[in-house]
């Protein structure tokens, strides 16, 4: 009785393909956003986390000021040079300590150009970041400390200005800065939302400070903890060795900032993962929207069968065969929704994938869930009118219109 | 079921139909009906009854109560050996369902469904499988002289036909009685003609009880006894001496 009714559901829905289509549209685009929202972001901290276990567990980020990120306070002291040779120096199980400065420059080659980061560091900067130099070779030593002008860029830079080219012993401009380009960093292959990690120049720290910014700031400076030491205590030892330096007192907070994986990670991926969520929200009240347009369809189709509905009453359906039949439309109607939403979600995100550059991650728990969602949505907001349906006064319905 | 159980002791004596004293008001306070004002009717298994009677007599209203489909404000309605007034909405649905065929005025078939579907209708209600609902229906199509029409959905078919559609929907379960609302109402004489012999020959032939309302003298001699309403009460009830 139940498959007969879902197949007389089916030739209800074919009779009105075009309405049929129209009713469910909300429900389509309900879940075929919520999927696609949560698969795009899903695949987004995905990759994050991906990078940054790429970059090494190990990895400690020292940074003026309290926090990195939206909330810094203006008056930052800046760190020195200096300080980053103090961690290495007075910390036993740091490995490797880069000092780091960046500014967003356009960097120019012929008549190519091309607005990319140039970062200032020195040859840790490659130990620390899991960097390595494919082509051409690391800064000297004399190089670093005279702050000569040759920089080593990485693959979108050279794809962007020089195409296919070569590129060792070319020069490029970095605004009045005429720099030899001496190596060519090997390709991470990721970018996290439109952070390319290849679009890169490094040139040596002093080289930016002086020629560049003009100033002896050190923006970041990048720590690598000995394998098998541990990071919390190096990092609670490099706050220690800051507080000291910078003369702040027991009660002073601290003005600076160490960062390990962990944190950098939860900032990361916390942000994709409230977007995430803050989308899905509006999609799903999409999906309440349709829920809405299902119910009024339904009411005009009890309305337009009203006959139909005494005939059936009259040759002996009971009340809730006739409510069944109604609910058990919406159902398959809002299911059917749900199903080509699944389809639309699965093929918009393997696209939207592509275009934004983070893997595509199949999502069963959501797909499974978005279209129980449906089906519920159908059950909810087609009761009432199958209840009105079931309810109506055969000798009345038979005299409709 | 409770109901089916119940509906087991329809049993099939002589009596099929008796109403005593049944009446119908209408509305509430000042505005109220008396459409039926103490009805006394009793029919037995296959009698072909033609109720007939002037507009707003009653015998749409005694139709609906005859059908289940409406409930007597007063007396009593025992279809076989059942109390009609003691069932439940499901349990007059169950007794339609398995006792009774209806046949209307304007068919009331389902449009854009074919004549083959219209007439399983029923059947899917009392839950026969695809096989047998496909051969009975097809068989009821036949015994109404539709054969080779059963794919036809009712705008491709005349009135008469439709008509014939509707009369093997209501005969494809096999019900103990037929009810028939003015079911020449729509068409004419000839077509008329045709749907009384139908009927004629599923009385003789099937043995089945028939009601039938109309308004058309000519129509009602092809029942064996004719019942008239006047103002809501049986003002005469004979039977047709040698009618065709
Ligand atoms: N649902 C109803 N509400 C109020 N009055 C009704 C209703 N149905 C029928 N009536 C009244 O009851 C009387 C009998 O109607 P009906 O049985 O339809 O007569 P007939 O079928 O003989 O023409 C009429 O006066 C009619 O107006
Ligand atoms: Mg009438």
């Amino acid at each position: 009785m139940l498959w007969n009714t879902v197949l007389l559901a089916l030739r209800e829905i074919r009779r009105n393909v075009m309405r049929s289509f129209l009713t469910i549209l909300g429900i389509v685009i309900g879940v075929g956003a919520v999927i696609t929202m949560v698969t795009i972001g899903g695949g987004a901290t995905l990759q994050v986390q991906q990078q940054i276990s790429s970059m090494g567990s190990n990895l400690l980020m020292v940074s003026p000021g309290k926090r990195l990120g939206p909330g810094q306070s203006s008056g930052n002291v800046a760190f020195k040079e200096a300080d980053a040779e103090a961690i290495i120096r007075e910390i036993s199980s740091i490995a490797a300590v880069a000092p780091v400065s960046s500014q967003s420059i356009q960097a120019i080659f012929g008549n190519q150009n091309w607005t990319t980061q140039v970062t200032g560091s020195d040859n840790q900067y490659f130990h620390v970041t899991n960097r390595t130099v494919g082509t051409g070779r690391q800064f000297s030593e004399s190089e670093l400390r005279a702050g000569a002008a040759v920089c080593i860029i990485g693959d979108t830079v050279r794809k962007k200005l020089f195409g296919g080219q070569d590129v060792l012993g070319e020069k490029i401009r970095l605004q009045k800065l005429s720099c030899e380009v001496i190596g060519l960093l090997e390709g991470k292959g990721q970018s996290s939302m439109g952070m390319d990690q290849d679009d890169v120049v490094v040139v040596p720290l002093r080289t930016l400070q002086r020629r560049i910014t003009g100033n002896q700031d050190v923006g970041l400076i990048q720590v690598s903890v000995q394998q098998g030491a541990s990071t919390d205590k190096a990092q609670q030892d490099i706050a220690k060795l800051m507080r000291e330096r910078r003369h702040l007192a027991p009660s002073d907070d601290d003005n600076f900032h160490v960062m390990d994986m962990k944190e950098i990670s939860k900032m990361l991926t916390g942000t994709t993962e409230l977007l995430t969520a803050l989308l899905s929200a509006v999609a799903a009240v999409s999906l309440l929207v349709g829920g809405i347009g299902i119910m009024n369809i339904m009411l005009v189709s009890v309305t337009e069968r009203t006959r139909e509905i005494g005939v059936r009453l009259a040759i002996g359906a009971m009340e809730r065969e006739v409510l069944m039949q109604f609910l058990v439309e919406a159902v398959v109607l809002s299911s059917l929704g749900g199903l080509i939403g699944i389809v639309l979600a699965l093929v918009s995100s393997v696209w939207l994938a592509g275009v934004l550059r983070v893997p595509f991650v199949f999502n069963g728990p959501i797909v499974f869930v978005s279209f129980l969602f449906s089906a519920a949505v159908g059950m909810i907001f087609g009761y009432f009118p199958a209840l009105k349906a079931a309810r109506l006064d055969p000798i009345e319905a038979l005299r409709h219109e | 079921m409770i109901a089916d159980a119940h509906l087991n002791d329809v049993g099939s004596g002589s009596r099929i139909i008796e109403f005593k004293g049944v009446t119908k008001v209408y509305g509430k306070g000042y505005a109220t009906v008396e459409a039926l004002r103490g009805v006394d009717l009793s029919i037995d298994e296959g009698e072909f009854v033609a109720i007939m009677g002037p507009s707003g007599s009653g015998k749409s209203t005694c139709m609906n109560i005859l059908g289940c489909l409406d409930m007597p404000t007063a007396g009593t309605y025992m279809f076989r050996d059942v109390d009609v007034g003691g069932l439940t909405r499901n349990q007059r649905a169950l007794l339609r369902r398995h006792y009774q065929g209806f046949i209307f005025q304007g068919y009331n078939l389902l449009s854009r469904t074919s004549a083959l579907e219209n007439v399983e209708l029923p059947l899917l209600y009392r839950g026969a499988g695809a096989h047998e609902r496909r051969d009975r229906a097809m068989e009821a199509l036949e015994t109404v002289g539709l054969k080779g029409w059963e794919s036809h959905t009712p705008g491709e078919l005349s009135g008469g036909q439709q008509q014939r559609v509707a009369i093997a929907r209501a005969i494809v379960t096999g019900p103990a009685v037929l009810l028939a609302d003015e079911p020449t109402g729509n068409l004419d004489t000839a077509r008329s003609r045709e749907i009384m012999d139908v009927l004629t020959d599923l009385n003789r032939e099937g043995g089945i009880t028939i009601v039938m309302i109309t308004h058309e003298p000519d129509m009602a001699v092809y029942a064996k006894r004719q019942v008239h309403f006047r103002d809501g009460l049986v003002e005469s009830d004979a039977l047709n001496g040698g009618a065709r």
